[in-house]
């Protein structure tokens, strides 16, 4: 497998290795494994090319080059890029073309990454699988005949596969990290408002939030920094100077208080497989092996997340896709009698039968008469999460659990809406509270796929989910500790 | 405190009418409401939009500072608690609406309960004066240029997202010509703390009225009509009172009227209907999650405050306190002509004529540029008979245009004091040549007086001063 965005950007600023050979190694790859996995809507290969031999020639003139000088990156399709394609995986987007960039592409493209393309997801990022989208699924690398999650399939697939080096996706209700467990790679979602939504299609805009995948968390930590800080063109931007993750991984965990999370044990919920549970606690036994006090803790009002979600969430789709009307850009369907039937028959026509089913739940949940009984009492559960999360941290500095209750299903496993929804149990609670979670890969679970273990930290808490993240990422590179874990742990 | 006079009911005996206004201003920004576009009338169609405001994609609001404080200067103004707000949207689908929802102000406005004093002393409770964005605006292409058989409708989003304030009064307006002043104070204070042109000519003024009827002497609100598009404060009045006549028609014919959205129709003077309440939308509200609340500090509030203008409620009272009188106080305020009538009244000026000259011959364009000290030269000019009163409206004119002293322009006009004894003598040839009707005008036919100073103006090209005509005249009568 190729070499991290550390690795590469060093590799490029010193000249040890060009922009475009790195590149080169990239569209090898995607040309090889894309029509199978189908990780992308849009693969910019000649835009890349020439990205990259500007990176090359700003190296060779001996001008700086930026933190991410070379380093092949995807994005997610609900990002806006100045002239490309942004669809959302959606018939009614497709085509669109922004005339301007998402904040976080400025950043990157400032720090030198070169874009390689737009991936798949499920459409409007409402989904698990990938598999709602309009332009087909995308396939996990790791085992062609199962999804690779969602609704960021794309962007974890591209990274598992070594497509790019990194990738952005969204994580409104677990996006990122549920596909980087899927998919064995590192998906973090930060602090609400530590990094701008300006340019992100808002699916919904008090859960959204754009964050980085990564085959390790040192790239995770980097991309994070780069991305984040505040950005006048959101209001919901944190005004604040954020603090630098990247000195808190090598840290360790000595004296840190780590508690698992005892509602997503799999004791209070159905559906979480027994290997996926055993991941996890074996990854509570390497940070007790290193130090940390481990305990478990009760966040009660976690169990309730998802409803609350499933309310939330539509409520402001049904708003923020209300746009989508057919009028001024998007899929328009001539031919209506007037322009109420226009709309009707455009928005019948362009968005798939999730986006609408979310789009009349949220509707229905805003109406009057039920405004209260649905959206008023959702948010009032929202503010318990949040008050449950806080006593939490009282007693512990980061919390753990699995990422998914499974390991990667195959495709049409989860056809039932209900069942699709319950996959983001664990995810849920962290865009309610607003606070950062990381995703990241621990060993096996059924089938030999991968699990990935969850760090949720408190607002801004992103230093101390860093520096546990580096060292559970530690403790699964050392195979042998971890059989040794595993044997005495459960036996 | 002397009981403000009311107007009287134009109603059948026993009616009263019950009337609340909500008055949208847009604010005299540079940009909009949320997006970088400018924000000035005239523009050609789509021109003045940013991806913001035009709702693409991926793009997200932010607040106007500028807007803010100049909805509080209206607030503090109208005598509003100003406090924190929240953003909310009011969701219903319409071409002209980018984002198919309006951000708007729900149950947190920026500004709630004030009043209004008009003129006649009256107080006009405001409920709330609220923040919003405006919509664009469509124009439908067809037979009569109604939505109706439209063949195509064009969209203009100039407008989108224009920063309004949405001004909101109690039920306490009793008649059309309460609710024309209500709406004529309002728009002088908004033009006078800055906060929008208020001009009705360009949209930056609309009203709708709420309007209902009751038994006088009653408390209760029966079922109202809010009309719309009502777009000066001529029709503001005449739709008021015809909606008012026709619910009184309803209920005396044993019905009632429903509670809908009526249209005026200013050529054929009545109202229509529109969306009925069968088809009313249900907007769905809910916090705005793109935006967070505004808190305004106190001491911003104060800051607001205390560089706040003088309001025309107090403006009217210092002219009042000169000696200054009923509709010539409220024109000249009105006008934006008080400080120059203040000032020249300070150098010396007659404080009736002065304000007789701002009141009746001030109503041209230009008019608030005049010099004071000037201005205050022409009063002195005419008081001491150096010109007569036609002479100086007629100076009073050329200083508007071209700005100049009123004496080098009398000079050049060739106005000046006429001799009592050279008008006798020019009287006394009139008389000689119309000795018949001088008989009658002498003998008590009083209509004649108007010929003979005819005649006297012609024979001395207007410069002739009336009052010393009617003055000779009478002595001659009497001789």
């Amino acid at each position: 497998m190729s070499r991290t965005a550390v690795e590469i950007a060093a590799a490029v600023a010193s000249g040890a290795a060009s922009a475009v050979s790195i590149l080169e190694e990239h569209l090898a790859r995607i040309d090889e494994r894309e029509a199978e996995i189908h990780a992308f809507n849009t693969v910019l290969t000649d835009e890349a090319r020439a990205q990259a031999a500007e990176i090359d020639r700003q190296v060779a003139a001996g001008h700086d080059v930026g933190p991410l000088a070379g380093v092949p990156i995807a994005l997610k399709d609900n990002l806006c890029t100045r002239g490309i394609p942004t669809t959302c995986s959606s018939r009614m987007l497709e085509g669109w073309r922004p005339p301007y960039n998402a904040t976080v592409v400025e950043r990157l493209a400032e720090a030198g990454a070169v874009l390689v393309g737009k991936t798949n997801l499920d459409e409007f990022a409402m989904g698990s699988s990938t598999e709602n989208s309009a332009f087909g699924p995308t396939r996990n690398p790791h085992d062609l005949s199962r999804v690779p999650g969602g609704s960021s399939g794309g962007s974890a697939a591209a990274v598992a596969a070594g497509f790019s080096a990194v990738a952005l996706g969204s994580d409104t209700g677990g996006s990122i990290r549920q596909p980087a467990a899927l998919c064995g790679v590192v998906g973090m979602k930060p602090t609400y408002g530590a990094v701008s939504r300006y340019g992100l299609v808002a699916f919904a805009s008090s859960l959204d939030q754009v964050g980085p995948f990564s085959r390790d968390v040192a790239d995770s930590a980097l991309l994070y920094e780069l991305i984040s800080g505040h950005d006048p063109r959101d209001s919901t931007s944190i005004p604040a100077t954020l603090p630098s993750v990247r000195g808190h991984l090598d840290r360790g965990v000595e004296g840190l208080r780590v508690g698992l999370i005892r509602e997503l044990l799999g004791e209070t919920l159905d559906g979480f497989e027994p290997e996926v549970l055993a991941q996890t606690r074996a990854a509570a036994d390497t940070l007790a092996a290193a130090g940390a006090i481990v305990d478990e803790v009760s966040v009660p009002s976690t169990i309730y997340g998802l409803s609350a979600y499933y309310l939330i969430a539509p409520a402001e789709a049904s708003s923020n896709l209300a746009r989508y009307d057919g009028v001024r850009y998007g899929h328009r369907e001539e031919g209506g009698a007037n322009t109420a039937a226009m709309m009707r028959a455009s928005r019948t026509a362009g968005f798939g039968p999730e986006v609408k089913r979310r789009i009349m739940l949220g509707t229905y949940g805003l109406s009057a008469g039920y405004h209260d009984a649905f959206y008023g009492k959702a948010q009032r559960v929202r503010t318990l999460i949040i008050d449950d999360f806080a006593k939490a941290y009282e007693n512990f500095d980061v919390l753990l659990s699995p990422t998914s209750p499974c390991v990667a299903f195959p495709f049409g496993a989860k056809s039932d809406p209900l069942t699709m929804y319950l996959n983001d149990v664990a995810t849920i609670p962290s865009n309610l509270s607003g606070q950062p979670s990381i995703s990241v890969p621990f060993g096996t679970g059924a089938h030999g796929l991968p699990v990935g273990v969850q760090v949720l930290a408190p607002l801004l808490g992103e230093p101390v989910m860093y520096q546990v993240a580096a060292q559970i990422e530690r403790a699964a590179k050392e195979p042998l500790l971890q059989e040794t874990l595993l044997k005495e742990g459960r036996s | 405190m002397t009981i403000p006079e009311r107007e009287p009911q134009n109603l059948p005996d026993g009616w009263e009418m019950v009337i609340g206004l909500e008055v949208h201003a847009e604010l005299a920004t540079h940009t909009k409401m949320f997006s970088p576009a400018p924000n000035h009338f005239g523009a050609a169609p789509n021109t003045n939009v940013h991806p913001v405001c035009l709702g693409l994609p991926g793009t997200l609001p932010v607040v106007n500072a500028k807007a803010v404080e100049l909805s509080i200067r209206v607030g503090l103004a109208l005598n509003c608690t100003v406090q924190r707000c929240v953003f909310a949207r009011k969701n219903y689908f319409y071409p002209d609406m980018p984002k198919d929802y309006q951000i708007s102000q729900y149950d947190q406005p920026l500004n709630a309960d004030g009043w209004l004093e008009l003129p006649s002393g009256y107080r006009v409770c405001v409920e709330r004066a609220h923040m919003e964005e405006d919509t664009g605006k469509s124009t439908h292409v067809g037979v009569s240029g109604r939505i109706h058989d439209a063949g195509y409708s064009l969209v203009d989003y100039n407008r989108a997202g224009v920063p309004l304030l949405e001004i909101v009064s109690r039920p306490d307006i009793r008649g059309p010509e309460e609710a024309k002043a209500y709406v004529a104070e309002l728009q002088s204070i908004l033009i006078a703390v800055g906060a929008s042109d208020g001009k009705f000519e360009e949209g930056s003024l609309r009203v709708d009225a709420n309007v209902s009827v009751r038994p006088t002497g009653s408390t209760e609100l029966r079922t109202r009509c809010e009309i719309k598009n009502v777009n000066s404060l001529r029709s503001i009045g005449r739709a008021i009172q015809y909606e008012a006549i026709r619910h009184v028609d309803l209920y005396t014919a044993g019905e009632a009227p429903i509670q809908e959205t009526r249209h005026w129709d200013e050529e054929g003077g009545r109202t229509r209907p529109g969306r009925s309440k069968e088809e009313a939308e249900d907007y769905r509200y809910f916090a705005d999650p793109d935006l967070v609340p505004i808190d305004p500090s106190p001491e911003w509030i104060d800051e607001i405050r205390a560089a706040l203008p003088a309001l025309p409620r107090e403006r009217r009272q210092a002219l009042v306190d000169l000696g200054g009188r009923g509709e010539a106080v409220t024109v000249t305020v009105e006008r934006r002509l008080d400080t120059l009538v203040r000032e020249a009244v300070a150098l010396g000026a007659d404080a009736e004529r002065a304000l007789i000259h701002a009141a009746n011959n001030l109503a041209v364009e230009g008019a608030d540029r005049l010099d004071s000290a000037r201005f205050a030269a022409l009063v002195t000019m005419e008081t001491s008979g150096q010109l007569t009163s036609t002479q100086a409206k007629q100076v009073l004119a050329s200083m508007v245009a071209t700005g100049r002293h009123p004496a080098e322009l009398a000079a050049e006009a060739g106005f000046e004091a006429m001799d009592t004894g050279e008008l006798e003598g020019l009287l006394d040839g009139i008389i000689a040549a119309r000795p018949d009707e001088w008989q009658r005008f002498v003998e008590g036919e009083a209509k004649l007086q108007g010929m003979f100073t005819g005649q006297i103006m012609k024979a001395t090209g207007g410069k002739a001063d009336g009052k010393v005509i009617a003055q000779l005249l009478a002595a001659k009568k009497q001789a």
